[in-house]
C-alpha cells in the first residue's frame, strides 16, 4: 500500500530536480544558479530518505547527513566568492571597501 | 496494534506525498518568478518544508516498522532546518552586493534607502 505512494513521490521529486536543472542552465545571474544547486542538494536529501524507506535499510542515513553538509558548505563558499572575490577573508580588506 | 500501524501508514504516506508536492510547487515558483530575490523566496522556504516532511516520514517509518529510533535522521532534520535559511540569506546578500538588479515591477528597495541615509547622515 505504501510502496506506490513512495514511487509516485520519487517521480515527483525527479520532476522537481529537472526543473531545478532548467534554472541552473538558464539562470540569468550567478546567484540564480547557486540557488538552483542548493535546491537540487536539498531535494537529493529527500530522494535518499525515500530510497531508505523503499529498501528498508538504514545504511544511507550517513549519506543524508553528508549531502546536507556539502550543500550548505558549497552554497556558503559560492556566495562568499561572488560577494567579494575571496572565499576566506582576513578582516583587513573590509575597511578598503 | 493493528490500528496503530494503519494510522501510522496513512500518516507516512500523507507526509511523503505532501513533501514531494511541496518540492514540485517550490520548483515551479523557481521557474516562474522573475527575479533572484523572488526566486529565493520560493526556493528557500518551501524546499526546506518539503525536506522536513520527508525526513519526518522516514523517521516515523523506521520507528514504526523496524523499531529503530534513528538519531542520525533527527540530526539531519535539525541540520537542514538550521542551515537552509542561512544559505538562502547568504545567497540573497551576495546577489544584492554583486549588483543583480531587482525586477522592474518591484515597488521599494529598503536596503538602498538605508544605504543612502547612512551616506547622507
Amino acid at each position: 500500500m505504501l510502496e506506490p505512494l513512495l514511487l509516485i513521490s520519487l517521480a515527483l521529486l525527479a520532476i522537481a530536480v529537472l526543473g531545478c536543472l532548467y534554472r541552473l542552465l538558464k539562470g540569468p545571474s550567478v546567484p540564480d544558479r547557486i540557488a538552483a544547486l542548493d535546491t537540487i542538494g536539498v531535494i537529493m536529501v529527500s530522494i535518499i530518505a525515500i530510497l531508505c524507506m523503499l529498501l528498508r535499510t538504514s545504511a544511507y542515513f550517513d549519506i543524508i547527513l553528508v549531502i546536507g553538509i556539502l550543500t550548505f558548505i558549497g552554497t556558503t563558499a559560492f556566495s562568499k566568492y561572488i560577494e567579494r572575490g575571496v572565499v576566506l577573508e582576513d578582516g583587513d580588506n573590509r575597511s578598503s571597501r | 496494534m493493528e490500528t496503530i500501524v494503519q494510522v501510522g501508514e496513512g500518516l507516512i504516506g500523507l507526509l511523503v506525498l505532501a513533501g514531494a508536492a511541496i518540492a514540485v510547487l517550490s520548483v515551479f515558483g523557481m521557474i516562474r518568478f522573475q527575479d533572484v530575490y523572488l526566486r529565493a523566496h520560493a526556493a528557500t522556504k518551501s524546499a526546506t518544508l518539503s525536506v522536513l516532511f520527508v525526513l519526518a516520514a522516514a523517521f516515523l517509518y523506521f520507528a514504526l516498522y523496524l523499531d529503530h529510533i534513528s538519531v542520525k535522521l533527527l540530526l539531519g532534520i535539525v541540520f537542514v532546518f538550521l542551515t537552509s535559511p542561512v544559505a538562502g540569506h547568504l545567497n540573497g546578500r551576495a546577489a544584492y552586493r554583486s549588483g543583480v538588479p531587482l525586477w522592474k515591477g518591484s515597488v521599494r528597495d529598503d536596503r538602498k534607502r538605508a544605504n543612502e541615509k547612512k551616506t547622507v547622515g
